[in-house]
C-alpha cells in the first residue's frame, strides 16, 4: 500500500502537484490526467528524480522519499519511462540482468529470474540478441521485463502502451494484468489509452492540475462527471 | 540442440555468451597478432620504427583509457595528455628515487595517477558534453603550467627531482630484462596487452553494462539501481590508471622527459584520433596509436611536414563523424567485406549468391 499526504511539488512558479493525498492499494492501479496533469511529475518524486516541496510518501509501511534515488531499485521500486530507455547496446539478458545485478541479489538464481522476468512478458525473442535489433514493441516488453525481476514491491508503468499499434498493445494489457499475481507488486499504470487502463485497474485515480480529482473504483471514476469535464472541457467558462 | 541444452547447462555462468566459432576466431586472431608483435616485428622493423611502435603501444593503452571514458560512459575529458605526463613524470621521479622493480614502479604510477585522475573527473559528476571537455581541457592546461615549473625529475634530489645546473643528465632507467629497443618494445607489447584485458575485464562484466546504461540514459540507470556517481568515478579511475602505467612505459621508453613533449593540444589531438579509430571498439584504440605515431613517423622519414597531419586528422575526424560513427576499426572491416562480396560476384559473374549471402544483387 502506498499512502501520498499532501505531496506538492513546484518548479519555480509552476506547481505541478499541489497537495496530493491518495493511497493506493495493492493490485493494479490507474493514474490518469490529461497532459501537463503531474502524473510523470508524481512518478519522478517516487524515483527521487524530483524533490518535493513538502508531503510524504509511505510505501509499505517506508518512508521513500528519505532513500537515495538510486537506491529505491534495490528496496523494490522498479518503472519504466514514457520514452522508452531499454539499453540499446546490451543484450536483452543483459539489459533485465543489470536491475537484478545491482538489487544485491544472490547470482545464483539471475540467470533463471531473468529468463523468467523474459518469458512473462512474452517476449519471443533470443535472449542474447542486442535491444537496438529490436522493434518499438519489444523494446517496450524488455523494459516491463527489467520492471518484473529482482522482487519488485512497486512498478511504474508510465504510458507503456504509448504508440504502440492495436494488436501489441493488447497483449500488453494482458501482461499488465497478471503482474500483481506473477510478482505480488504494486503497480500503478499511467495512460491516456481508457481501454486497457480500464481493462488494467480496479482502482483509479485523476490529476488535474496537479490536484487529485477523483480515485476509486475504475468504472466509477470514468463515469464521474468532474473527470469527464477535465478530458472534455466544460461548456460554461467563468 | 541437446548439445547446446547441455553446454549451457556445463556454463551455468555465461550461458547466453555463444562462444563458439566467432569467439574463438577472434581470440585466435589477437593471439596470432600478439605473437607477430612480440616475435616478427622487432625482426623486421629498424631500429627506428620499433622505437616508434613502442610508442604506439604507449598510446593504444592511452587511447583505450580515452574510449572508457568516451565511447562507453559518454564522457568527453580533454585531459588525458595531461594524465600521461602525471603517469611518466611519477614513474620517472620512482624509478630515480628507488631501486624497485619496474612492474611495481608502472603499478604505484597508475596508483597516483589513478588518484589524479580521478579528481580530474570530478566535475563529470555535474557536468557533460562541451562542459566536461572544457572544464578538463582547462585542468590539462593549468597541469601543463606546473610542469613547466617543476619539470620532469631528472636525477637530482628534494620532492621535486630536478637538477637545473646539472650537466650530466642520466637516463630514466629501464627494467634489466628489457635494456635494448628490441626487448624494451616487447615489453611495452606485454603492458599494453596487459592494461586491453583489464579494460576487457570490466566492460564485459558489471561496471560495463552500468557503464552503458549511464551513456544512454542517466535516469534509467538511477531507476536500475545504479550508482552513477560511483560508476562515473570508477570510469575515470580506469581510464587514469591505464593511462598512469602508460606513462610509466613511456618514461622508461625516451630515457629523458621534458615538459615541452606534453602540450595541451595533444589532448584535443588524442580525442580526435579516438573518435577515428573508434571509440566504441577496443580495435579502435589501436587504430588511433597508429593514426596517432606511426603516421607521423612514416611522414617524417619520407620528408613531409607531420604538420600536415593537423589536416588530414580534421578531414578524417569529419568523415568519420558523418560517415560511421563508430570509427574506422567498424568502417574498415564492413567495406572490406562489401569489397570482397563485389568481387566474388565480378568474378562469378553467372553463379548466384550463395544463399545465406546477404548480398542478394541481381544475379
Amino acid at each position: 500500500m502506498i499512502e501520498v499526504t499532501d505531496l506538492t511539488v513546484r518548479f519555480g512558479g509552476v506547481t505541478s502537484l499541489d497537495g496530493m493525498s491518495v493511497t493506493f492499494e495493492p493490485g493494479t492501479c490507474g493514474l490518469i490526467g490529461p497532459n501537463g496533469a503531474g502524473k510523470t511529475t508524481f512518478f519522478n518524486v517516487l524515483s527521487g528524480f524530483v524533490r518535493p516541496a513538502s508531503g510524504t510518501v509511505r510505501a509499505f509501511g517506508e518512508d521513500l522519499l528519505s532513500r537515495v534515488h538510486f537506491r529505491r531499485a534495490r528496496w523494490g521500486l522498479r518503472r519504466t519511462f514514457q520514452t522508452e530507455q531499454a539499453i540499446e547496446e546490451l543484450s536483452v539478458y543483459d539489459n533485465v540482468a543489470m536491475i537484478h545485478e545491482h538489487a544485491r541479489l544472490s547470482g545464483a538464481a539471475r540467470r533463471q529470474d531473468v529468463l523468467g522476468a523474459i518469458s512473462f512478458v512474452g517476449l519471443d525473442v533470443d535472449p542474447a540478441a542486442p535491444v537496438r535489433t529490436l522493434g518499438a514493441g519489444q523494446r517496450r516488453l524488455v523494459e516491463v521485463a527489467r520492471a518484473m525481476v529482482g522482487r519488485p514491491k512497486v512498478v511504474l508503468l508510465d504510458e507503456p502502451a504509448a504508440g504502440l499499434p492495436d494488436d501489441e498493445t493488447g497483449h500488453l494489457a494482458e501482461v499488465i494484468r497478471r503482474i500483481p499475481e506473477h510478482t505480488g507488486a504494486l503497480t500503478i499504470l499511467v495512460d491516456h489509452d481508457m481501454s486497457l487502463v480500464s481493462a488494467c485497474c480496479e482502482m483509479t485515480a485523476v490529476l488535474d492540475f496537479g490536484r487529485l480529482i477523483a480515485s476509486g473504483p475504475t468504472a466509477e471514476v470514468l463515469r464521474d462527471e468532474h473527470v469527464i469535464r477535465a478530458y472534455l472541457g466544460t461548456a460554461d467558462v467563468l | 540442440m541437446l548439445d547446446t541444452a547441455r553446454a549451457a547447462a556445463a556454463r551455468p555462468r555465461s550461458p547466453l555468451r555463444r562462444a563458439g566459432h566467432g569467439t574463438l576466431v577472434r581470440a585466435g586472431v589477437i593471439a596470432v597478432l600478439l605473437l607477430f608483435a612480440l616475435l616478427a616485428l622487432p625482426q623486421l622493423l629498424s631500429l627506428y620504427y620499433i622505437d616508434t611502435m613502442t610508442q604506439v603501444a604507449v598510446y593504444c593503452v592511452v587511447a583505450l583509457g580515452l574510449g572508457v571514458l568516451v565511447g562507453r560512459v559518454g564522457l568527453f575529458s580533454l585531459g588525458q595528455a595531461a594524465v600521461l605526463a602525471i603517469g611518466a613524470w611519477v614513474a620517472a621521479r620512482l624509478l630515480f628515487a628507488t631501486t624497485q622493480p619496474y612492474p611495481l614502479v608502472l603499478l604505484e604510477a597508475g596508483v597516483i595517477t589513478m588518484a589524479a585522475g580521478t579528481l580530474i573527473g570530478l566535475p563529470a559528476l555535474r557536468l557533460r558534453g562541451l562542459y566536461l571537455a572544457l572544464i578538463t581541457l582547462m585542468l590539462a592546461g593549468a597541469i601543463t603550467v606546473v610542469l613547466a615549473t617543476t619539470n620532469f625529475p631528472n636525477g637530482g634530489h628534494g620532492f621535486l627531482g630536478y637538477n637545473g645546473s646539472t650537466v650530466h643528465i642520466p637516463a630514466i632507467r629501464r627494467p634489466s630484462i628489457a635494456a635494448s629497443d628490441p626487448a624494451y618494445f616487447r615489453y611495452s607489447v606485454v603492458v599494453a596487452a596487459l592494461m586491453f584485458l583489464l579494460v576487457f575485464a570490466h566492460i564485459r562484466t558489471r561496471p560495463g553494462r552500468a557503464w552503458a546504461a549511464i551513456r544512454q540514459s542517466e535516469p534509467a540507470a538511477l531507476a536500475a539501481g545504479i550508482n552513477t556517481t560511483l560508476y562515473k568515478l570508477w570510469a575515470f579511475a580506469l581510464a587514469s590508471f591505464v593511462t598512469g602505467v602508460a606513462g610509466g612505459v613511456l618514461a622508461g621508453a625516451v630515457h629523458y622527459l621534458y615538459s615541452i613533449s606534453f602540450p595541451t593540444q595533444d589532448s584535443i589531438t588524442l580525442l580526435a584520433v579516438v573518435l577515428m579509430g573508434g571509440a566504441y571498439s577496443m580495435w579502435g584504440a589501436i587504430v588511433a596509436a597508429l593514426l596517432l605515431q606511426l603516421l607521423p613517423a612514416l611522414l617524417h622519414n619520407w620528408g613531409v611536414s607531420p604538420d600536415w597531419l593537423t589536416i588530414l586528422f580534421g578531414v578524417g575526424v569529419l568523415q568519420v563523424l558523418t560517415t560511421a560513427p563508430a570509427g574506422l576499426a567498424d568502417q574498415v572491416p564492413r567495406d572490406l567485406a562489401r569489397l570482397g562480396r563485389l568481387l566474388r560476384r565480378r568474378v562469378r559473374p553467372g553463379r548466384r549468391p550463395a544463399p545465406s549471402g546477404s548480398g542478394g544483387g541481381p544475379g
